[in-house]
Parts: C-alpha cells; sequence; structure tokens
C-alpha cells in the first residue's frame, strides 16, 4: 500500500537566452536611456512606429526617417488586472493600457497609474512618469508609468 | 549603424499540476522510497503507470511493487547539462526497465563517463535524502 498520494507538482518552465532587439530597436532604446521616445516613419505610407521595428509591415520598406515624439498620448484600451502571479511587486488591481503616443500611428503597452482603475476610460490623455535620469537604461521601463493629464 | 544592444532574458512560468490518482499514488510511494507500476489488461507492468489501458482504454487498478535496479534499454550521454537537469556533471539520459517492469522509465544515469554507459548494463536508484513526492525522489540511476 502507497502513502498518502501526491495531488499536484510544480513544474517550472524556463527559457534563458540572449535577446538582441536589432537596429531600429537597438537605436529606440538607446534614445530612451537619454529620456528621448523616438520612433521610425515609414517613407511609403508616412505611418509612425514606435518602438520601431526597422521595418513597415504593411509596404515592406526600410523606415529610416526617425521622429522624436512626445511623451503623452491617448489610451487606446486598456485592462484592469486583477490576479497577481509569481514575483508581482505591483498593487491590485493596476491597469495595463495600449498608449499611443501623439503623432504615432501605433500603441505600445504600458502601466496606468495614479488614477483608480475603476475611473480609466478609453480616450483618456496620458503623460509618462519618468524614473530620475540617474536609472535610466536602455528601457522603456525608464517610464515608470503613465498618469491622466489633469488641468493642464 | 548601430550598435546592436544585447541582454539576458529570462522567460518562465511557474506552473502548478494535477497529477491524478494514479501518478499521485505512484509519487506517493517514491517519497517513501517504493516504486509501483500498475498492470495492463495484457499483464505487462506498467512503469510509470497508467490511468488507462493503452490498448483497450480501461481503467487500471491493480498495483505491482517492482525492484529499484534494472536495465538500460537506451541511452543518451549528456555531455554539458542544461540547468535544472537532474545532475549538474556528465550524465546520461537512460530509459530503465525496472525489474518486475515491461516498460521502461526515462531517468538520469551518474555513470562519470560515457564509457561507462552501455545498453543492457544494470543500474539501481540513487535515493534522494528527502523526498517530497516528486520524480526527482528518484535523484538519478548509478551502474551496479
Amino acid at each position: 500500500m502507497s502513502g498518502e498520494p501526491v495531488r499536484s507538482i510544480e513544474t517550472p518552465i524556463s527559457l534563458e537566452y540572449r535577446y538582441t532587439p536589432g537596429q531600429a530597436s537597438s537605436r529606440f532604446l538607446r534614445a530612451a536611456a537619454e529620456g528621448r521616445l523616438v520612433g521610425q516613419r515609414c517613407p511609403v505610407c508616412g505611418k509612425v512606429y514606435i518602438p520601431p521595428r526597422g521595418s513597415c509591415p504593411t509596404d515592406g520598406v526600410p523606415t529610416e526617417e526617425e521622429v522624436e515624439l512626445a511623451d503623452r498620448g491617448v489610451v487606446t484600451t486598456f485592462c484592469v488586472v486583477n490576479v497577481p502571479f509569481v514575483g508581482h511587486a505591483i498593487e491590485m488591481p493596476y491597469v495595463a493600457a495600449s498608449i499611443q503616443l501623439d503623432g504615432a500611428d501605433i500603441a505600445f503597452q504600458h502601466l496606468i497609474q495614479e488614477v483608480p482603475a475603476d475611473q480609466v476610460t478609453i480616450g483618456m490623455r496620458v503623460e509618462a512618469v519618468w524614473r530620475p535620469p540617474e536609472e535610466w537604461v536602455p528601457s522603456l521601463e525608464n517610464i515608470r508609468h503613465f498618469r491622466p493629464i489633469t488641468g493642464r | 549603424m548601430t550598435e546592436v544592444l544585447s541582454a539576458s532574458h529570462r522567460l518562465e512560468y511557474s506552473y502548478r499540476r494535477s497529477v491524478g490518482p494514479v501518478l499521485g499514488r505512484f509519487l506517493g510511494g517514491l517519497r517513501e522510497g517504493r516504486i509501483e507500476g500498475i498492470r495492463a489488461r495484457n499483464g505487462r507492468v506498467l512503469v510509470p503507470p497508467q490511468e488507462y489501458d493503452p490498448v483497450t482504454a480501461e481503467p487500471l487498478h491493480e498495483w505491482v511493487p517492482v525492484g529499484s535496479g534494472g536495465v538500460v534499454v537506451s541511452w543518451a550521454w549528456i555531455a554539458e547539462p542544461l540547468p535544472r537537469q537532474p545532475l549538474q556533471r556528465p550524465f546520461a539520459w537512460a530509459l530503465v526497465m525496472l525489474d518486475g517492469a515491461d516498460t521502461a522509465l526515462l531517468h538520469a544515469v551518474d555513470a562519470g563517463d560515457a564509457a561507462a554507459m552501455r545498453t543492457g548494463m544494470r543500474v539501481r536508484v540513487r535515493w534522494r535524502s528527502e523526498r517530497t513526492g516528486d520524480i526527482r525522489d528518484i535523484e538519478c540511476f548509478v551502474p551496479e
């Protein structure tokens, strides 16, 4: 006869690798390390991509023209996150949003804070809250989060 | 041209998986230092055990203790172990047919050198001193 049966086991899956973002994203990340947000414009359709990937997915041409964008924009969609996961440091609930910067034609994902989760709306104007310059590294995490633009 | 950046990255998911009644009992046995198989409808003893007969799909219930020694039926030498593999020195992945079993169990063999490995060799379980009810309760197999 066996002892107490086991009900469940931990089966962690982990993948460690070196990530090389390529020319376009490297330029974007180096600019981010200086507190600047630099996208690229397609020479055919004129769309501005940020973060840039080096080519236009619609026209298939290189996007070489760089465009510096303001650190403010609009919430295009968002998700209120109520479920914590392992290694999570943010207070629940929090808001992950797609943010389209002024002058950009695609959105990227970031956090919305300094506002109750139930007051975030699609179309809300937001601005970046940067970490102190001495903490800047080549990462979009230099922006701590976005917050609503109020009374300005 | 911009010098391309490069950074180390780790993608990790920490799953907890239900094992079901059959593997649950098998793993509970490992915690106590015993290995049990399950008898299929055709009489073969399956190790690790399966919930359902691989031929007739009937539920299986007859548990059969098997030995902690057995025979290597196939193996592959791992010269450079990866993180989280059972041993952090060169070892063999092996299919081990335990005494009394009719199917083989995949596990590590700590043979020291590939020259010490051969199909048909006898190996024996090296139990982990602190067991939790996990396949890693078998630390590895060692040549007899």
